[in-house]
């Protein structure tokens, strides 16, 4: 048994998608997103343009977890912040329960603006997160719940 | 853990490549790499040592199609298989909804197998899941080598359940697709149940 999946309907979608936003405006970030623990893309807001984010929020959620068993190892939960300085690019990383949120920014912001914002908008994350996790699930329109071998199949043509 | 976006029609499913050091992980990731089109994988990232062992892991995104107006995206993961790396073998478990155990055929590396093997049961009890439900696979890999162990006798030593078993050559490809098949039909048939 894996674990139950997550669903994401449209309107709780929409609605993390505008606290991003809002949160790249407050924050003058050039891209905000938010990511799974295990590594899979949530919602992205921003000037992506090439930028590979999927792979950016995989190699996130492995970078968490591997700071995450470093803080164990010396008697911490987990480190709640993580922030990469580079000469010009930047990403600040925050963990909202079972959730990353990915700032990346330039020179057009600042460390300490982009952790000010993010610590301002991790309620709300957390609260429309613990909302989704905890829906009651309705398998019943679950459009995966009269799927066949053929249209597994069909996936290998 | 498989997850499922109704407002960009995306599902999200991650797959394990679990087994001893040097027995065909990455192989089996760069033979699907390179034998997909570009327009359907992502890039093939490897945190690798300057010796060009696996260090924490190996990633890639890959987009199988639509089911049910659903675009399918899996996201294959490697983990490194020496036995100092069990605490990176660990974290890349979480969040895991299919596992496919590539065991190395040559009659030297079957203790490795068995140890590897013992090491994943651990390592997903200590996560919180079972292999016995979950979506398995088996591979036999490097089946072109001459000193290796019958695939009906190593299969006897290493299966689990009524998991599928696949003899693999990943170095060519051979029986690379089979196994991704046969794990990606047991996590989406996973889903059917809800
Ligand atoms: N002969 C042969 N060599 C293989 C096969 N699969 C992988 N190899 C080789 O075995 C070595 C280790 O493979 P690698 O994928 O890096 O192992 P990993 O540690 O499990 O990721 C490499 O030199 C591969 O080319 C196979 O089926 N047959
Ligand atoms: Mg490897």
């Amino acid at each position: 048994m894996a674990d139950t999946p997550i669903t994401l309907h449209e309107r709780q979608y929409h609605q993390l998608k505008a606290v991003l936003a809002r949160l790249r405006m407050d924050s003058s970030a050039r891209v905000v997103f938010l990511v799974d623990k295990d590594g899979q893309e949530i919602a992205v807001q921003g000037e992506i343009g090439n930028l590979d984010t999927t792979s950016l929020a995989s190699l996130a959620a492995g970078n968490v977890a591997a700071t995450g068993g470093m803080a164990q190892l010396i008697g911490e939960k987990e480190f709640p912040t993580l922030s990469h300085e580079g000469a010009h690019e930047s990403i600040h990383i925050s963990v909202i329960g079972r959730m990353l949120l990915i700032v990346v920014f330039d020179e057009r912001s600042s460390l300490g603006l982009v952790k000010l914002r993010s610590k301002q908008v991790s309620q709300q994350l957390a609260a429309m997160m613990e909302e989704i996790v905890n829906a009651p699930k309705d398998d019943s329109d679950s459009p995966f719940a009269g799927i066949t071998d053929e249209d597994i199949d069909s996936l290998f043509q | 853990m498989t997850f499922i976006n109704y407002a960009s029609r995306e599902i999200n499913c991650k797959i394990v490549y679990y087994g001893p050091g040097l027995c065909g992980k990455t192989t089996n990731l760069q033979h699907i790499f390179e034998a997909t089109a570009p327009q359907a994988r992502g890039k093939l990232i490897s945190l690798a040592t300057e010796t060009d062992r696996t260090l924490f892991f190996d990633f890639m995104p890959l987009e199988l199609g639509t089911v049910r107006g659903f675009k399918t995206r899996f996201h294959l993961y490697t983990v490194p298989g020496q036995v100092f790396y069990d605490a990176s073998r660990k974290l890349i478990l979480k969040g895991v909804d299919g596992v496919v155990f590539v065991a190395d055929s040559q009659e030297e590396r079957m203790d490795a197998n068995i140890e590897s093997l013992y090491n994943l049961e651990e390592n997903l009890k200590a996560q919180g899941y079972d292999l016995m439900k979950l979506p398995y696979v088996l591979q036999l890999n490097k089946r072109d080598l001459p000193n290796i162990i019958p695939a009906a006798d190593l299969a006897a030593e290493l299966k689990r359940k009524e998991e599928p078993v696949v003899e693999a050559v990943a170095s060519s490809g051979a029986g690379v697709f089979d196994t991704l098949k046969a794990v990606a039909k047991q996590v989406l048939t996973e889903l059917r149940k809800g």
